[in-house]
């Protein structure tokens, strides 16, 4: 359609927006501000621009009244109404003020929504659903408390065995032991596959890839790992994420302390098996990514701005072109049939050494491929990620109204497990807003107690390591667009020099012992210390009656 | 805090003696309930030691029906034994406590241990579910050569009622545990010592882990492991699962519930079984303070601690007669003549058998594996 010329066009304002349809609304102060213009320089969007504008002065001189008016041009900042520039909240310009002159305040009233489609192209943005509420995560309190009836642990003075394991564990009625001159030995005429087991920390780091991440990023979080691993004796284990990884680190002994994903565009596993021979050390585990908690059926995105050199020479692609990876595997026809392949093939790519386990997003349909895997012996177990499970790159509605919470997903997954007396068989991993509200911790042993053998973790750790902005009110959500503000995912690096890697692998470690210390807090007044509260569902209570019975847990109030 | 009294020996004893010691441990108010079981009968029983013994409790209608009930199973009864009743005030008194033994039904007389031993489960479990409506049938045991009495009451009170001080029964092995269960309802099903397939436990203390155990053990396919009215029967059941279904020597036992460090598992000989049993057998590390007194069919008693020996426990005696006592005082009336010097208290790595007829006291380290 001809847009509407002459005379008309100047009079019609409503194509414009007013500045209360913005998700957040800029307070500058006038008296307070230098116009040095730090703020208008860091604006990642710009979303505020240096202004002028005519002022009107009345002023009066003399012993009696006598009103003259000027008119002075004066230099401002203001906020512009281009929704592509909308401001993100991202606080930035409070940031770098130095007389605190500027911050953007949260409009309630929005209508960013409705506007945000610009070219029929729908919102897109990174970071997780918006829902500022409590998760039902967070809502679970641990009720039952050993006191007077028997002396409670002391999380200070005891020992507590802080591990789980990661991979395929076989039934005990199936281990290949004899007994012996009155001891069990390894019987090793039994034709017995014994799969591989990681004994690991209970919380790992989930599947942040190194294109999305800046190079900082995830150095300080590889850093950190290690240092957890090797000085601190805590084995935490850090998920790649799709897109492969530097190639001196797969080589390297460090590999050991990594998970490599591959999902559906196979980005980066064409160095990986170049590398292969020259492995000094397996990884951790191989996870095969078919879906993600916080954009279900949607595949992966790297827009082509982070698609620089280290980033092409990794995942074997052109610079500068967007990397987009279907929402499927195209070669899945039917989970009995490839899932169990791919499966296969990756076990065999390492020769059986490394446990290769599917992550899913939290989906009603999570049984069926529960069950399925329950049945493969080379399956090393199943990764849940729930609704609230960050991403790089999403459509705004992939993310605010697709997913399944983890809670219940996970619950009912770790029953099935129970009544088929596959519960330790097949380890859950869930995943999908642990720490959504800073409670990292407590939402990681409540996801335990209700049958997950562990939990993974993104978002958390790049708010806590890293500073990250990002919020259930929308707050910056840039990740997508390659300009984030603290340098986290951005290839830019006028952006990622913000961020120190030795800061962040400082913060890192500083999270998983502070974490460690609150596990701990929690496990000792229950009387679990010898080994996790795996399904311990009896320590678990809510005040919700309707969640109490969903997850089969105690209801107070 | 529960109390705890098991006797072996080579000769024939009362489990007054058990209760005699019960009451030297005697704290306060803990007097809510006792459980007898006897191993290895004398006296009367001495002669049907070949014949299943089922224990229990019913009420005049539910004898009719257990009686119906296994004769159309083909049990054929040859012996009842009844303890001689008296009224003693607190003790609220069922209709019928007995001891009945049993002959095979025709078709299982010569059928493997192992076969009778699923009948006698099965059937003890078909009597559990035909009272558990309204207690009109409980059943403890029903194994050759093992007898259980429970009652809520004070221990000592409960001697008197049974009518225990006129010596006719008589054992070489008793369990004893005074006060029941305190974490759950009480219930006679959830008083200690629990019996499955001749294996024997009790326990004091708070397993923490019981839901998650309790859930695998359902799970096994086992048809005995079921009850939980005590978060302390999955220690019996833990027992009769690494011996009696994995076949793993007993010890392993220890090596099951509270499993060594990864580190510590270095110095072991067996360290590669134990490696693979720490993943396989998780599910079955139990927490919480715990002293674990119990039998194995062949007639050996052990006690275990948890893994941070939150709980006390004593072991002594002399040849021909050891106790296994939650305290020392215990150990003093069972067994006065013992050197005192000799007493093992078993700490978190230890794990003390006494094999039967209590010829000597072995305490294996878990951490040498010796």
């Amino acid at each position: 359609m001809e847009p509407v010329k002459g005379s008309l066009d100047l009079k019609d304002k409503n194509h414009q927006l007013t500045l209360k349809e913005f998700p957040y609304i800029i307070r500058w102060r006038d008296d307070r501000c230098t116009r040095c213009g730090k703020c208008t320089a860091v604006c990642p969007v710009k979303a505020i621009v240096p202004n002028v504008r005519v002022e009107r002065v009345v002023s009066s001189e003399g012993p009696s009244p006598m009103p003259k008016v000027t008119r002075n041009v004066v230099s401002i900042v203001s906020q512009v109404n281009d929704i592509d520039r909308y401001c993100t909240g991202c606080a930035m310009c409070q940031f770098v003020c130095p007389n605190a002159a500027i911050e953007p305040e949260f409009n309630p009233e929005h209508k960013f929504l409705q506007f945000k489609n610009k070219g029929g192209d729908p919102y897109k943005r990174g970071g997780r659903r918006n829902d500022p509420g409590p998760s039902t995560l967070d809502k679970l309190k641990f009720t039952r408390i050993s006191m007077l009836t028997d002396p409670a642990l002391d999380a200070g003075r005891h020992e507590f065995y802080l591990k789980t394991f990661l991979g395929r564990i076989l039934p005990p009625e199936n281990l290949p032991l004899k007994v012996e001159n009155g001891k069990l030995v390894v019987d090793k005429g039994q034709d017995v596959f014994v799969p591989p087991v990681r004994e690991v920390y209970p919380i790992m780091i989930g599947s942040m890839s190194v294109g999305a991440l800046s190079p900082p990023m995830w150095e300080g979080l590889a850093m950190g790992v290690a240092y957890l691993n090797e000085e601190l004796g805590m084995p935490v284990v850090m998920a790649s994420g799709e897109g492969g990884m530097p190639p001196r680190l797969l080589k390297s002994r460090f590999l050991k302390y990594f998970i490599l994903q591959i999902a559906s565009g196979y980005f980066g596993w064409d160095e990986i098996v170049r590398s292969l021979p020259h492995m000094v050390e397996d990884p951790a585990a191989i996870e095969i990514k078919y879906g993600q908690g916080a954009k279900p059926g949607d595949g992966g995105l790297l827009m082509s701005s982070k698609v620089l050199k280290l980033i092409s020479s990794i995942r074997g692609v052109p610079m500068l072109v967007d990397l987009a990876s279907p929402p499927t595997h195209q070669t899945k026809f039917s989970i009995e049939e490839a899932v169990a392949k791919m499966i296969q093939s990756m076990s065999m790519a390492w020769g059986f050494r490394v446990p290769v386990y599917p992550k899913i997003s939290g989906t009603k349909t999570a049984k069926a491929v529960l069950n399925n895997l329950a049945r493969n012996p080379y399956a090393a177990a199943l990764s849940i990620d729930g609704e609230d499970g960050g991403t790089g790159a999403a459509y705004n509605v992939s993310m605010d109204k697709m997913g399944h919470p983890i809670a219940s997903n996970i619950r009912e997954c770790y029953l099935d497990l129970v009544k088929q007396g596959k519960q330790n068989e097949l380890p859950l991993i869930a995943a999908g807003g642990i720490g959504k509200k800073g409670n990292l911790a407590a939402n990681a042993a409540a996801l335990i107690m209700l049958g997950a053998s562990m939990v993974s973790v993104g978002k958390y750790l790049m708010q806590s390591t890293a500073g990250c902005l990002g919020d259930e009110n929308n707050r910056c959500n840039l990740c997508n667009t390659g300009r984030c503000p603290r340098g986290i995912t951005t290839q830019d690096p006028k952006l990622y020099r913000r961020l120190d890697s030795s800061r962040v692998a400082e913060r890192l470690v500083d999270v998983f012992r502070a974490a460690d210390t609150e596990l701990k807090k929690i496990f000792a007044p229950m009387g679990r210390s010898t080994e996790l509260p795996i399904g311990m569902s009896d320590g678990l209570s809510v005040n919700d009656r309707a969640i109490a019975e969903r997850l089969g847990i105690g209801y107070v109030c | 805090m529960c109390r705890l009294a098991a006797i072996t020996a080579s000769e024939y004893f009362s489990p007054m003696e058990n209760i005699h010691a019960l009451e030297t441990m005697k704290e306060g108010h803990d007097g809510s309930g006792m459980g007898l079981m006897l191993k290895r009968l004398g006296g009367f029983a001495a002669k049907l030691k070949d014949y299943p013994v089922l224990s229990g409790i019913c009420s005049a209608d539910g004898l009719i029906e257990l009686d119906r009930f296994m004769k159309a199973k083909g049990f054929k009864e040859v012996h009842m034994w009844n303890p001689r009743v008296k009224p003693v005030p607190g003790i609220r008194k069922k209709d019928c406590y007995f001891a009945k033994f049993y002959e095979y039904p025709p078709q299982h007389k010569e059928s493997p241990l192992k076969e009778k031993e699923e009948l006698l489960l099965r059937t003890r479990l078909a009597l559990r579910k035909m009272g558990e409506k309204d207690e009109s049938i409980v059943v403890f045991s029903f194994y050759p050569d093992v007898l259980t009495l429970k009652e809520v009451g004070d221990p000592l009170a409960l001697g008197e009622f049974f009518g225990l001080e006129d010596g006719e029964l008589k054992a070489k092995i008793v369990l004893a545990q005074g006060r029941q269960n305190t974490n759950y309802d009480i219930n006679l099903y959830a008083c200690h010592p629990f019996f499955i397939q001749g294996f024997g436990s009790m326990t004091n203390g708070e397993n923490t882990a019981f839901v998650p155990i309790r859930e695998y053990l359902m799970s096994r396919g086992v048809p005995g492991y079921t009850g939980y009215q005590s978060d302390s029967e999955v220690f019996t059941h833990i027992l009769h699962y690494t011996v009696r279904e994995l076949g793993f020597p007993l010890s392993y036992y220890k090596d099951i519930i509270t499993p060594l460090k990864r580190e510590e598992m270095e110095a072991r000989m067996d360290r590669d079984a134990l490696i693979m049993m720490r993943q396989s057998l998780r599910m079955l590390v139990i927490d919480g303070p715990n002293c674990i007194i119990g039998f194995t069919p062949d007639g050996s008693c052990f006690m275990v601690q948890d893994s941070k020996k939150l709980r006390p426990g004593a072991v002594g005696g002399v040849k021909g007669k050891y106790a296994f006592m939650s305290e020392e005082c215990g150990l003093d009336r069972a067994v006065p003549q013992r050197d005192r010097s000799l007493d093992v208290f078993p700490m978190k790595y230890d794990f003390v058998t006494v094999p039967s007829d209590a010829p000597e006291v072995k305490v294996w380290n878990q951490l040498k594996g010796l």
